[in-house]
């Protein structure tokens, strides 16, 4: 039996179609990482699972349980960590932990070694009001509190959006830890890089799932080779790559662009040849390995 | 009942630690009943009037000495017309006048029952003229009344009229004191802003911060979000009533005529009723302002409905309709017939069972409002 079990889910606000028959399968203890923009329908897939919020169509179970029948088991069995900090600002670390821990009829004592990791870190601060703590600090704290009732599943909508890389870092150490302990972790990220760190992904893109597997998986589909090309003046080499060979994609990827020709007798020599001709200055051009982003956009273009 | 207490718990550890709730809870009712009490008087005092004496005779004096020597009244302006009088009254400098025409103390010695006086009374404050008017009437009852018997030559002993005197006795409130009648009903208003709007914009502001819907994912139950959210607001409002009490006992004097059990029994009832209409206003809104706007529109035609500051008797028969659902204006009937009458449980059955049925009324449309998923 799956962990999480999403058949066909279906969700609109007024016109727009938030979700478009999301199907997704994760296995237990499994860590997921759901990647896609902003507005990709991220939010929403969560706030179903979690029961806040009531799909218009399709179903979802958790641990077997349908979130919708048979909510309240959900909610005993469930963390859940909202996108926006959502616990008590003007009560301390130690009185939200405290309070979380009531509400869900437990102490943190019986918990205590599935948060001892987070609890040390936390523990100078705990006199600390929730709302003074650090960006960080304060996600390390929405997770104690979501871990607190040792739940079967982890929901995390974007727990590291606004956070600084090395607590970022930190913050999935921690979860790749509860993966021993049996618990199943849905994660969802805007970070393309953080996806490296799930042991599976669904690229979601405008309420459609575009693809599930292993990043790596993901990143060995990639059907073309994908070129990095770094030549100047940018904006005309990014032209210049449009209108070069059939149907190419081409898209910017910080200082250099990532090329990728739909045929397969295009070279390395062939793309600086084509570029010198046309009068750039071209300083590399390489074959490179796509990353998660590459297949994502690789994937938009399918869509 | 554990998941309860910590739910109480929590909303006082953060009543306390809100830096501007601790002021809104103890200063201001106390500042609010200091001040709106003496501001709510109706009390009449020193009214300017303004006098066309076309008369000028020793008896047309006496009559406007009768009234500048009240203490309702005091001579502005002695005026040669009736439109000079006329234009003080339009300008505010009178507040009323007075014309005694030509032959008014000829027709009043004579006998004759004619004798008459004019009264134009500045009628903008409907109340304050109704005041002016029913003083004056008894001002020149008296002055007739005393001219009638100080005439003796004229009017035989036989014919002389049979007067009667109405001697008037004000039960509850013998000095007709508005500050005893209206403290109750101020009191009635502190328990209500506690109930309604600050209950209302506490659950408000959980959504707004995000809060609530941590809380919703948790297995807390509906009722106990509730009755946790309720609990704490129904012990400040009550706290709130002691006080106010206190203090209208010590500044004011009110008579506690009843007993105060009766009084916090009704709060206690009546508290519910507001604190329910809070969060069923909450659960109307999105966010504090929406929450403020809709309490107060709420709030202000309760208030002005109740008759805490002026009778409702004569309101039409829909708004009477509309006021049997105005928790309100019963607690400010009990309040007032306890502390001033001294009223039994027995007297007030109507009231309390009233709050009690709106009690049950809104407690309801709360519970079922209150969702936990959207």
């Amino acid at each position: 039996m799956a962990a999480i079990d999403i058949q066909n889910i279906v969700k609109t606000y007024g016109e727009k179609k938030a979700l478009n028959g999301v199907s997704l399968s994760i296995e237990k203890g499994e860590l997921f990482g759901l990647i896609g923009p902003d507005g990709a329908g991220k939010t929403s897939l969560m706030r179903i699972l979690v029961t806040l919020l009531l799909a218009d169509s399709g179903t979802a179970a958790m641990s077997g349980h349908d979130v919708v029948t048979d909510y309240k088991t959900i909610r005993n069995i469930t963390g859940y960590m909202p996108g926006r900090f959502s616990l008590y600002q003007d009560l301390t670390v130690e009185e939200n932990l405290n309070f979380f821990a009531t509400i869900f009829g437990t102490t943190i004592k019986e918990n205590y070694s599935l948060i001892r990791d987070i609890y040390v870190q936390l523990e100078p601060f705990k006199d600390r009001r929730a709302g003074k703590l650090s960006g960080g600090m304060k996600q390390k704290l929405a997770l104690c509190c979501a871990l607190i009732h040792r739940p079967e599943i982890l929901i995390l909508d974007e727990p590291t959006t606004g956070v600084d890389a090395v607590s970022r870092r930190e913050f999935w150490e921690l979860l790749k830890s509860y993966k021993n302990e049996g618990i199943t972790t849905f994660v969802s990220t805007p970070y393309m890089d953080e996806a490296g760190l799930c042991e599976r992904i669904a690229l979601i893109q405008d309420g459609h799932i575009m693809d599930t597997d292993s990043p790596d998986e993901i990143i060995r589909r990639f059907p073309l080779p994908l070129y990095t090309v770094k030549a100047s003046p940018m904006t005309e080499v990014l032209h210049a790559l449009r209108s070069f060979g059939q149907a190419p994609q081409v898209w910017i990827f910080g200082q250099e662009i990532h090329f990728v020709a739909s045929e397969h007798d295009i070279s390395e020599d062939k793309i600086r040849q084509y570029l010198t001709d046309k009068n750039l200055k071209v300083d590399k051009v390489e074959i490179i390995t796509p990353g998660i982003e590459d297949c994502f956009l690789w994937n938009m273009r399918k869509s | 009942m554990r998941t309860i207490l910590f739910l109480i718990q929590k909303e006082f550890l953060q009543i306390r630690r809100n830096k501007s709730m601790l002021p809104i809870i103890f200063v201001l009712p106390i500042v609010q009943l200091l001040i709106l009490v003496q501001a709510a008087t109706f009390d009449l005092k020193d009214v300017h009037f303004a006098i066309v004496d076309q008369d000028r005779t020793p008896t047309s004096e006496a009559l406007i000495r009768d009234f500048s020597s009240s203490p309702y009244f005091k001579t502005s302006a002695y005026c040669m017309s009736v439109e000079e009088a006329t234009s003080k009254l339009y300008d505010g400098t009178a507040g009323m006048a007075m014309v005694i025409p030509k032959g008014f103390s000829r027709s009043l010695v004579e006998g004759r029952g004619d004798a008459s006086v004019q009264l134009l009374v500045d009628a903008v404050n409907g109340t304050n003229a109704g005041l002016i008017q029913a003083y004056s009437t008894r001002i020149i009852g008296r002055f007739s009344l005393h001219q009638a018997t100080s005439n003796p030559v004229v009017i035989p002993e036989a014919f002389k009229p049979v007067t009667l005197t109405v001697e008037t006795r004000h039960w509850y409130n013998p000095e007709l004191n508005f500050k005893t009648f209206m403290v109750p009903g101020i009191l009635v208003l502190l328990v209500t802003i506690i109930g309604f709007m600050i209950s209302g914009m506490n659950v408000v502001r959980e959504k707004e911060i995000g809060t609530i819907e941590q809380l919703n994912v948790t297995p807390v139950k509906k009722y106990q979000f509730i009755i946790g959210k309720m609990i704490p607001f129904w012990i400040i409002g009550l706290f709130e009533l002691s006080l106010g009490l206190l203090v209208g006992k010590l500044v004011f004097d009110i008579p506690m005529e009843g007993s105060l059990w009766l009084i916090f029994l009704s709060a206690a009832v009546y508290l519910i009723v507001v604190l329910s209409m809070g969060l069923l206003v909450s659960t109307m809104s999105d966010n504090q302002q929406q929450s403020m706007f809709i309490s107060f529109f709420i709030m202000m035609i309760f208030i002005l409905m109740s008759g805490l500051f002026t009778s409702v008797d004569n309101i039409p028969d829909w708004a009477k309709v509309i006021n049997t659902f105005n928790p309100v204006a019963y607690f400010i009937r009990i309040m007032r017939m306890v502390l001033l009458k001294g009223s039994e449980f027995m007297d007030i059955t109507h009231e309390l069972l009233s709050i009690l049925g709106l009690a049950v009324l809104m407690a309801s449309l709360a519970v079922w409002r209150y969702k936990k998923t959207t």
